[in-house]
């Protein structure tokens, strides 16, 4: 009996400790799926939890995955028997693919209030913020930085950049579909050009902007709204954008309601909750993105200072499924030359 | 470096250890003794008496912090071990285990193995002294216990010292076997005329080589002469009282 | 009886690691014959990087082995440096530091901006260092794998027998003779074993080839088969992979003649001979010197980690409960995979003890050199993929959420086995060497046996393998996110969120936090096995 019961004890207090969800009201409750950096404890996830089940008088269940490429796999393991009610966090990247696996349901949501640049339209698919890839560059270091993509190919060979693989990042994904949507066919030669100015490929964001804070190159892939963090929280002006005169590449990030979750009446009311300003609020200086609908008040300043970029870049989200593995390929055949 | 063996002449060289201070621990030791040139010593007395010290600090193991060492009135106080005209075998890992018997003893002719014609002929007479011709080839484990410490002393003889040190070298063989070797050792004595000088519990291995005896307590020379004289009734009270207390416990 | 269970249990051990690893692969075996897609084939990309993978992985165990050599034996003959039980302390960290981490630490040394960089220019040379390459890569791995083979090789000469230094000092013989005639063989015997280990460490490594490599040239099979399961969602060409992976790293070992050899000897913490030969002044300084460079080595990466990470903001970040939180889970789930990993390591050292016994003076049996080897394959097979195998695995029958501890602790028991084992197999083997006999004859066996005789003289040992377990499963960062649970938040898995929002001192704080809790675990190792060795 004892080493039974000791054992026992000993799970509930690691439960305890992990903090393990306890059960959930049977009455409502609404399960999101999500990326990591949403529900950690300085992003959007427990302003908007808290907002939310104040309005819905139920119970926000937060399931945080890696990133958006995960959130969908966990989705495609799971199937049809998926808890999701919403799936929050797929980038237009991912929403071609995400479709045809047709666990998602329409929406049925007045979405007259989002903003996109260039527009955004879906039957399934709900923008919540957007942002524009950059090169951020340390002021400190580089007096001179490139002024568009063309001048970042052909520049200075010796003051480098660090980047994403686009085999395993989503970054890394946004500059290669960049490229291609400034150099279409040339997209190769315009890598093989690139290459010499790469100072190396990681897997990862944090890798790349760790390497960069830390003065290995002075440029780094990462996104136009990045120096708003550092403006705001280290009150510092050192990191900027380099706004690139053929314009920016668009990543929208959306939330939608699976299947399942079609049947929970929560899960409209939070599409709804998400573009209206209790949500919207939460995201610029959370998860460090533009809001994609009204706020309650203006931005902070910080946000003015930004890069806007003159035109915005986008490939379909068809295109991008059909053609990624031959993209990826093109670019492994440039950068390894 | 063999140099400074080479100047004492063939046969025994006395060893002279004069006011040696050494301190092992919380415990002082002083040792003053001489071992005549050809002589046979055997050192006894409780463990922790300081008796393989005493070894050590002759072959050069451990360093005296006062006093001198002196090998064929030569003081070597202050050498390394290989420049000491002794040999010494230990009770266990007198050879390397994946070096066979001919190379274990060519060690004491040339230390990296580089053997001569000449070097291999004393080496192969030397194992023929030992009794263990047409084992050349063996590891040591496939010998016994015996045979093990024979090539220990095939090497000591290939080595010529004038002084070789015992320390224990029989201890975890049978009686019958230990006397053999014991015997083995007084042949080489008389062959060689090296200086022996031994570590043993065992009193009688001291009668069966006619020897000196040393009895040691606390780190100093609490007794000491012919092994027939200290060992009869009339040897001395402390030495009566120790090898008591040693057959009881047996 | 008795005997028989031992055996099993090693064999059990086995079962339970191949379940862990073949089950995963199993399920996704069955996901794929489902209809998700089917295998194709490797293309030229994939035999380029598998010829990649094994040729770092060649490189940096053999540039690994070769600087350990003079290391281990420079430590060896110097028990008295200075400092020289907290450099063997400082040698067990970097096996515990999250790549990521690692590897900001050696570009703070080594990069661009580095302190080697300033040096240069402050003697006027303007060359900047370039390692991102192969020379990154191989960098990396040697400051990940010098200390540990370093301390592996430093075991074996420990196990030579102080008679033979007597000797060697009395015959006088020369340097090179006693490396040749006293050392080599010690270490020989064990070589295998620790490049094998290196080599299998070097073959999965991921983060550290990507962001080192300065592009996709360098690129491992492990970086193919987390995109095939992580982006591309390819079930079928992940499992092809890792076999694959497996395959040519059996294949290497085979060849090398690495695998199946036992292992003689294996990790103590005792590191102290007494040596009576008096080394020459040259042969002492150039020591010294070795000693001194090999510390550099390790320490300036680690050095500049702790250097960052006190530009910390410890006042406010030692006041969040989620950091606190983070650091009880990390111990917690710490604790049971290093409590699983040493219950697992002693079935196998025991059974392959017996085993071995059992045979006498004849050649290894073929179960003594699986019990040998089996264990440390589990390094071979991906995290991610175990991860993905299970959830498929467990999906329908539990929520997979409420496996991510289980699984994490499972993971990183396993993968800390290989370590753990080395730790308690010469302990094992001196018990058992001394008490067989005497407890055939008594009638001493089974459970009786543990508790009267084995466990008094192995607890130590027992306590220094989990240390030794659990400061490897602290650092662990990849079991964690593939089960994708964020209510389960360790250290490092706190470091990498921070990371990933701009919060980079915070990160370099966390990254001060894990190392001071590995250093503490490894100081609390040492004196267990230093107390083991002084009971013998």
């Amino acid at each position: 009996m004892r080493p039974v019961q000791t054992i026992h004890a000993l799970m509930l207090a690691l439960a305890a400790t992990l903090g393990a969800n306890a059960g959930a009201h049977a009455a409502g409750k609404l399960t999101v799926y999500t990326y990591e950096s949403f529900t950690a404890e300085w992003g959007p996830g427990p302003k908007v939890k808290e907002a939310f089940e104040k309005e819905c008088a139920c119970t926000v269940d937060f399931v945080a995955v890696a990133d958006g490429v995960a959130l969908l796999n966990r989705l495609k393991l799971e199937g049809a028997s998926t808890k999701a009610d919403i799936v929050l966090g797929l980038d237009t990247n991912l929403t071609f693919e995400a479709a045809r696996t047709g666990l998602f349901a329409p929406h049925e949501t007045d979405v007259s209030a989002v903003k996109i640049p260039g527009g955004f339209e879906d039957d399934v698919f709900v923008p919540y913020d957007y942002g524009y890839f950059a090169v951020v560059y340390d002021s400190e270091k580089m007096k001179d930085p490139p002024a568009s993509l063309k001048a970042l190919i052909e520049g200075d060979p010796g003051e480098k950049i660090v980047i994403q693989d686009p085999r395993t990042s989503t970054p890394g994904l946004g500059l290669l579909l960049w490229v291609k949507s400034v150099y279409g066919d040339d997209a190769g030669k315009a890598w093989e050009k690139l290459k010499g100015r790469v100072l190396t490929v990681t897997p990862g964001w944090s890798e790349a902007y760790g390497l960069f804070t830390k003065g290995e190159a002075p440029m780094v892939l990462s996104y136009t709204t990045s120096p708003a963090y550092h403006l705001i929280a280290d009150k510092s002006d050192r990191y900027k954008a380099a706004s690139f005169d053929e314009g920016h590449y668009l990543q929208v990030e959306v939330a939608a309601r699976t299947v399942n979750g079609a049947k929970n009446p929560l899960s409209a009311q939070f599409l709804k909750f998400m573009i209206g300003t209790a949500f919207q609020d939460a995201i610029p200086e959370t998860n460090w993105m533009y809001p994609a609908a009204a706020t309650s008040a203006p931005l902070n300043p910080a946000f003015d200072q930004l890069v806007k970029p003159a035109k915005t870049l986008a490939l379909a989200p068809q295109q991008v499924f059909e053609n990624r593995k031959n993209w990826i390929d093109e670019w492994l055949l440039a950068m390894s030359k | 470096m063999q140099d400074d063996r080479a100047d004492i002449a063939k046969g025994g060289a006395s060893v002279r250890l004069d006011n040696v201070t050494f301190r092992y621990g919380s415990m002082e030791m002083l040792f003053d003794l001489t071992v005549e040139g050809s002589a046979i010593a055997a050192i006894i007395g409780p463990s922790g008496s300081g008796k393989s010290t005493l070894l050590n600090l002759v072959a050069g193991f451990e360093k005296a912090e006062s006093g001198r060492v002196w090998i064929g009135g030569k003081d070597v106080t202050l050498l390394p071990p290989s420049r000491r005209a002794v040999s010494m075998v230990f009770q266990d890992n007198n050879l390397f285990a994946h070096l066979d018997v001919f190379s274990n003893v060519g060690l004491g002719r040339r230390p990296d193995l580089k053997l001569s014609s000449a070097d291999e002929d004393a080496v192969s007479s030397a194992i023929a002294k030992v009794g263990l011709a047409g084992k050349e080839k063996r590891r040591p484990e496939a010998l016994s216990g015996g045979e093990r410490q024979r090539v220990a002393l095939a090497r000591t003889l290939v080595r010529n010292s004038p002084v070789l040190l015992l320390d224990e070298a029989f201890a975890s063989l049978g009686p019958a076997l230990r006397h053999e070797m014991l015997d083995l050792i007084g042949d080489l004595r008389d062959e060689t005329g090296m200086t022996v000088i031994m570590v043993t519990h065992h009193p009688d291995d001291a009668l069966r080589l006619s020897s000196m005896l040393f009895f040691l307590e606390e780190g100093h020379i609490a007794a000491s002469g012919p092994a027939e004289q200290m060992l009869s009734p009339d040897g001395p009270p402390l030495l009566r009282k120790y090898l008591g207390s040693q057959e009881s416990e047996v | 009886m008795p005997f028989r269970a031992r055996q099993l249990s090693g064999i059990l051990a086995l079962v339970l690691l191949s379940l862990l690893a073949g089950g995963a692969l199993m399920g996704l075996v069955f996901e794929v014959l489902g209809g998700v897609g089917g295998f194709t084939g490797f293309d030229s990309y994939i035999w380029r990087i598998a010829r990649f993978t094994l040729l770092q992985a060649s490189l940096s165990t053999l540039l690994s082995v070769i600087l350990a050599l003079p290391l281990a034996r420079a430590l060896h003959a110097r028990p008295d440096f200075p400092g020289r039980s907290m450099i063997l302390r400082l040698f067990a960290l970097p096996l515990a530091l999250p790549a990521l981490v690692a590897v900001l630490g050696i570009t703070s040394i080594y990069g661009r901006n580095g302190l080697l960089a300033a040096g240069m220019a402050y003697l006027g040379m303007h060359q900047i260092p370039d390692i991102y390459g192969l020379t990154g890569i191989l960098l990396a791995h040697i400051f990940f794998n010098l200390p540990l083979a370093t301390r592996l090789i430093l075991a074996s000469l420990d196990t030579i027998p102080e008679d033979y230094w007597k000797l060697a000092a009395q015959l006088g013989m020369s340097e090179p003779t006693r490396f040749r005639l006293i050392e080599w063989p010690a270490i020989l015997r064990n070589l295998p074993g620790i490049a094998g280990l290196i080599f299998m460490l070097c073959v999965t490594s991921f983060t550290v080839v990507l962001t080192l490599g300065g592009g996709p040239r360098a690129t491992t099979l492990e970086v193919a088969i987390y995109q095939a399961l992580h982006f591309d969602f390819d079930i079928a060409r992940a499992v092809a992979l890792t076999l694959l992976q497996l395959a040519l790293t059996l294949a290497i070992l085979a060849f090398l003649g690495l695998a199946g050899r036992p292992t003689e000897e294996g990790q103590t913490f005792r590191t102290t001979t007494r040596r009576f030969d008096d080394p020459e002044r040259a042969t002492r300084l150039f020591g010294s010197v070795l000693i001194a460079c090999g510390f550099l080595f390790v320490a300036a990466p680690i050095a500049g980690t702790v250097v960052s990470g006190a530009s910390a903001d410890f006042g406010r970040l030692l006041f969040e409960p989620v950091v606190w939180r983070a650091i009880m889970t990390s111990i917690c789930l710490g604790a049971a995979a290093a409590f699983l990993s040493v219950l697992l390591a002693l079935a196998l050292v025991s059974s392959r003890e017996h085993v071995a016994t059992a045979r006498g003076y004849g050649p290894a049996r073929p179960l003594e050199r699986v019990l040998d080897l089996g264990a440390s394959l589990i390094l071979v097979v991906p995290p991610i993929v175990i991860g993905a195998g299970w959830f498929i695995l467990s999906r329908h029958y539990v929520d997979p959420f409420s496996l991510a501890p289980v699984m994490v602790v499972a993971v990183n028991a396993a993968m800390a086995v290989p370590f753990a084992f080395r730790v308690l197999r010469p302990a094992w083997d001196t018990m058992a060497a001394r008490n067989n006999r005497l407890c055939a004859q008594l009638g001493i066996a089974g459970w009786t046996r543990f508790r009267l005789i084995d466990w008094p003289g192995l607890k130590r040992s027992l306590g220094a393998a989990f240390a030794f377990a659990m400061a490897l499963s602290l650092g662990d960062l990849g079991t964690i996110a593939l089960f994708g649970n964020d209510t389960v938040q360790t250290l490092p898995y706190l470091l990498l969120q921070r990371m990933g929002s701009y919060r980079t001192a915070d990160a370099a704080g966390l990254a001060l936090i894990l190392g001071i809790l590995c250093m503490g675990l490894m100081m609390l190792a040492d004196r267990a096995q230093g107390d083991a060795d002084a009971g013998r």
